[in-house]
């Protein structure tokens, strides 16, 4: 295998098809940046799901003199009530801690848990959020024994399930990570087909080589491999630049997601070099596979 | 050396066969001239020795091996014993006379050094000695056969498939490409040699053999091309 041999065919291949290499080169960049996004999207889902599904409760707010809810007639929950309640909650198989929160913790809660919004923080003073129980369940999806317990009980004022805040949350995360996944399957799908004409042009302008190249016994592999490098060597430049991309996606679109909405985790670089190198990976073999089923067809063997 | 064993070759939407029931034995060291009138099936039968048509009926034996056999990654081992000329020529026009022989070396992934010592030999063979450097449109037309010659020939194929390789050339001319081809003969190599030329076929008195519409209609040591021409 003469290497030298190999690598200006394919330097000759590239030049002639230049402005080919190009558009591909940004139809892969594109598309797997798209896709790289949409695995950083999900793995930041994923880890934040599991960190919060675990700390999620049901809460179960008491009766205030403000409350709204005319169950309450204006009054505060006694203490007993909140003791009966309490015990019921803890009789139930599904229930693992039942926790009391009064005024004053639940705002020094919510006072670090937005931290970073001034504006929430001078809307609210302590007294605005009522006494509440939070109730800590063995597995997060059984939470509908534990809302029919609570209603209806006496000095119960609201019953706030956190999990499905959070799904709402995660959906549009979901939604996010799924159209940057559909865009780069449109993507990849125009890149397979700018694959296919460049090798396509590339063969038709290398056919006298290959022509002589059958005559006299090259293997099929040294005919076809300047061809399939070529893909090759685009879908790299074209990762490349992804991968660029992707760090940019991280620093922009993940960390400020993050920032904004109190993710608990925080994806770690070594997890974006996955992805990156994932990518990459994806855009190289993407590449060089599609050359090699149009070479199938555009060159005779 | 080459063997047709009751070959009919008919193409995909063709309904006459260009090749009927041939039988033709070509001996190791022969100089074979094949003749016959345009479309009597000269080119297939050259083609199916290379391979790059399969009978429709029939064995093909090169060197021994039926290619019906022969699997198609082997092809590429079977056409480096086999070289080819052509009435166009085939040359890479970017490339000069050296290149253009050690082409034919490097795809087959010879050492560079090696390519360095064989390829001048073969370009002295065929007489274009000096001439290494000179690019294919420097050349007159039978020195660019001589090209394609030394490229067919570098590799010492045992088989030198030769088609109409006086077709674009002065008769002149043709007669030096001749005697290039004679002297490949001389070394032990096979030559095949497809031809409409009647003035070169009666000179050298080798084997003809002629074909119509797909059948061998003689097969005649030292033969001349025809009373019909």
């Amino acid at each position: 295998m003469r290497l030298h041999f190999v690598f200006q065919e394919i330097w000759i291949g590239l030049r002639r098809n230049l402005t080919m290499t190009i558009s591909l080169i940004i139809t892969v960049a594109i598309a797997m940046a798209l896709f790289g996004t949409g695995m950083l999207l999900k793995r930041q889902v994923d880890s934040s799901k599991n960190y919060w599904y675990d700390k999620v409760n049901v809460s179960i707010y008491l009766c205030s003199k403000s409350s709204s809810n005319s169950a309450c007639s204006n009054k505060e929950a006694t203490e007993q009530q909140r003791t009966e309640l309490t015990e019921t909650l803890e009789a139930l198989p599904e229930v693992s801690e039942v926790e009391y929160e009064n005024k004053h913790d639940a705002y020094e809660r919510f006072k670090t848990l937005f931290a970073n919004t001034p504006g929430m923080l001078a809307a609210t003073k302590e007294g605005d959020i009522p006494d509440s129980l939070r109730v800590r369940l063995k597995d997060p999806s059984k939470f509908t024994t534990v809302i029919s317990a609570a209603e209806g009980a006496r000095g119960v004022d609201q019953i706030v399930n956190e999990r499905e805040l959070l799904e709402k949350l995660f959906k549009i995360m979901d939604g996010l990570q799924w159209a940057a996944l559909f865009l780069a399957l449109i993507q990849v799908f125009a890149a397979i087909l700018l694959v296919g004409n460049t090798v396509r042009l590339s063969a038709f302008n290398r056919r006298r080589e290959t022509g002589i190249m059958r005559l006299v016994g090259a293997s099929n592999m040294y005919i076809q491999l300047p061809f399939i490098l070529e893909g090759a060597i685009a879908g790299l430049a074209g990762g490349f630049i992804a991968a660029i991309l992707l760090v940019g996606s991280k620093l922009l679109l993940i960390d400020t997601l993050q920032n904004s909405l109190q993710f608990a985790t925080q994806l770690t670089w070594t997890q974006v070099a996955g992805v990156i190198i994932f990518s990459i990976a994806v855009g190289v073999l993407l590449c060089a596979g599609a050359s090699f089923l149009t070479l199938r067809r555009y060159l005779k063997i | 050396m080459i063997n047709f064993d009751n070959v009919t070759k008919v193409y995909p939407n063709q309904n006459r066969p260009s090749l009927q029931h041939c039988n033709v034995a070509v001996e190791k060291g022969e100089f074979v001239f094949l003749v016959g009138p345009s479309g009597s099936g000269k080119s297939t039968f050259l083609r199916l020795i290379l391979k790059e048509e399969r009978p429709s009926q029939g064995h093909v034996y090169v060197a021994g091996k039926d290619l019906n056999k022969l699997t198609n990654w082997k092809v590429p081992h079977l056409r480096r014993r086999i070289g080819c000329v052509f009435q166009d020529f085939r040359l890479l026009p970017n490339k000069n006379v050296f290149e253009n022989v050690a082409f034919a070396l490097e795809v087959i992934g010879k050492p560079r050094r090696f390519i360095a010592k064989v390829v001048p030999e073969v370009i002295d063979l065929v007489g274009l000695e000096g001439k290494q450097h000179r690019m294919p449109d420097e050349l007159s037309g039978g020195e660019q056969q001589r090209v394609a010659i030394a490229r067919a020939f570098v590799n010492r194929p045992m088989i030198l498939l030769a088609d109409e390789p006086t077709g674009n050339i002065d008769p002149a001319t043709s007669i030096g490409i001749m005697k290039v081809l004679d002297r490949i003969n001389r070394t032990g190599t096979t030559v095949v040699m497809a031809t409409h030329d009647a003035a070169i076929v009666d000179a050298f008195r080798k084997r003809v053999v002629e074909l119509e519409d797909g059948r061998v209609v003689r097969d005649q040591s030292r033969g001349v091309y025809g009373q019909a021409y």
